[in-house]
């Protein structure tokens, strides 16, 4: 156990330092993000429809849409000289890839929200009121998309349409985990307390534990064939 | 009594969809051997040594490496494995230094920061060790992976066309890496195109054409002018 998680620190550090170099996945990612709250934030007549209405919708669009740029790096980097092949033949459960990849993922895709929370918050004019019970939402819509967006990564990578591909298979799949945050946010944006969204969180909670578990089961045999 | 055989398959047979890869393989590489495998494209050379290294599996058949089944044992065959291909399995934006500790750590081996200076010094790159990885030639790249395969003083070395974009100065070195690790008792399986570097370097030889092989002997009984006909005769007789 103790060599598994040396194996998962492994990978993260090695990921981290990578993207540390360069800096392409968190700046296209962060981006992309910022821009589409832009054009949303000057699409809508806010005057006709409440800012409170659409915020969360264009936040986990956001969060979505950059995160998906941020998955398909994540496995194009392992496609280059071959780096999975090569981490497939050390002596390593082939799971701790999928663990470190995912977890190294999740945090990309954290920093980016860090960031970009409060622009949010300015440009649709909310308080801060919420800000840690949002973050609580906003954690778990993110592992469950991280948890099952590692996979489909995995799983497209070897394509040559690899961009097209993880999309039409990670976003069907993901839409009760978009949805369920995106009620759960608007819920709690509204003013209504933490009890009043628990269905929601539970609904979140089961996919992440899911997506969790099936992908953690399942990559061993996506990276083999 | 102790096996023989460092390397035995039994009817290694791999397909994708309709097409058979690899189609009854029969092969036993004594310990210590230097096996060169021969082939035109699409021949099987690159499925065996995956399926040899524990990358893909079988659909049938068995390999037995160092007494062990490697349908039961993968982990503890990889960690006596070193694999070097044309592809170099290193991170472009680390340096070598980087790479060596991130599959050190991979393989759990202790003192590591010995073992990459040392096998940093032997490769000729120690000079580099800090330099990122995209900044190197091919042949560099290549002297790293032959660095990276050797981390865990593995006893079994798969090369799968390691010769591939290589210049004469770095296609020198790497014989000369190859006859070293050759005289320290590891078992050496290459896969190449190039009849005359394989002969110079391997004990045994063997020419696969259609997942199969059709022509196996000693190194030191075939001449090259001879060997380039029989190549070609098995080629074309497979087609």
């Amino acid at each position: 156990m103790k060599k598994y998680f040396k194996d998962v620190s492994a990978i993260i550090w090695k990921d981290i330092l990578s993207e540390f170099r360069t800096r392409e996945m968190f700046s296209s990612m962060f981006l992309l993000a910022v821009l589409i709250l832009i054009i949303f934030t000057f699409s809508i007549d806010l005057s006709k429809v409440k800012s409170l209405d659409v915020a969360p919708g264009i936040l986990w669009v956001s969060f979505v849409f950059a995160g998906t740029i941020g998955l398909n790096r994540s496995f194009l980097n392992e496609q280059e000289n071959d780096c999975l092949l090569g981490m497939m033949v050390t002596p390593m459960d082939r799971s701790a890839i999928y663990v470190g990849k995912m977890i190294g993922n999740f945090i990309f895709m954290t920093i980016m929200e860090i960031f970009l929370i409060p622009v949010f918050v300015v440009f649709f004019n909310l308080s801060f009121q919420y800000i840690i019970e949002i973050c609580l939402i906003t954690f778990m819509g993110t592992l469950g998309f991280v948890a099952l967006g590692t996979l489909m990564s995995a799983m497209s990578a070897s394509f040559k349409t690899r961009e097209i591909m993880l999309p039409i298979l990670l976003y069907p799949l993901i839409v009760p985990v978009v949805i369920a945050s995106v009620k759960a946010t608007g819920a709690l944006l509204h003013g209504r307390s933490l009890e009043s969204v628990m269905t929601w969180l539970k609904l979140l909670m089961v996919f992440d534990i899911i997506f969790l578990i099936a992908s953690f089961i399942i990559f061993e045999y996506i990276i083999e064939e | 009594m102790e096996n023989k055989w460092a390397i035995e398959t039994e009817n290694l047979k791999r397909s994708f969809g309709h097409i058979d890869a690899l189609n009854g393989i029969n092969l036993k590489v004594p310990y210590g051997d230097f096996l060169t495998i021969f082939g035109p494209n699409g021949a099987g050379k690159t499925t065996l040594i995956k399926i040899l290294s524990n990358l893909i599996y079988p659909s049938s058949g068995k390999a037995i490496i160092h007494g062990d089944d490697l349908s039961k044992s993968g982990d503890a065959i990889r960690s006596k494995i070193g694999l070097i291909s044309h592809n170099t399995f290193s991170y472009n934006n680390l340096t070598p230094y980087e790479n060596l500790k991130f599959y050190g750590k991979l393989h759990g081996l202790p003192n590591l920061e010995n073992r990459i200076e040392e096998l940093l010094k032997e490769v000729d790159l120690f000079q580099r060790s800090q330099d990122p990885v995209r900044t190197f030639s091919r042949g560099m790249q290549q002297r790293l992976a032959i660095a990276r395969a050797m981390l865990n003083n593995p006893s079994i070395i798969f090369l799968d066309e390691p010769y591939t974009g290589l210049d004469q100065h770095a296609t020198k070195i790497l014989t000369g890496i190859l006859k070293k690790l050759h005289t320290t008792q590891n078992t050496i399986i290459m896969t190449t195109h190039n009849l005359k570097q394989g002969l110079e370097v391997s004990d045994e030889v063997i020419i696969m054409a259609s997942g199969k092989i059709v022509f196996q002997k000693p190194a030191l009984e075939i001449i090259l002018d001879e060997f380039e006909q029989i190549y070609f005769d098995c080629v074309e007789k497979q087609k």
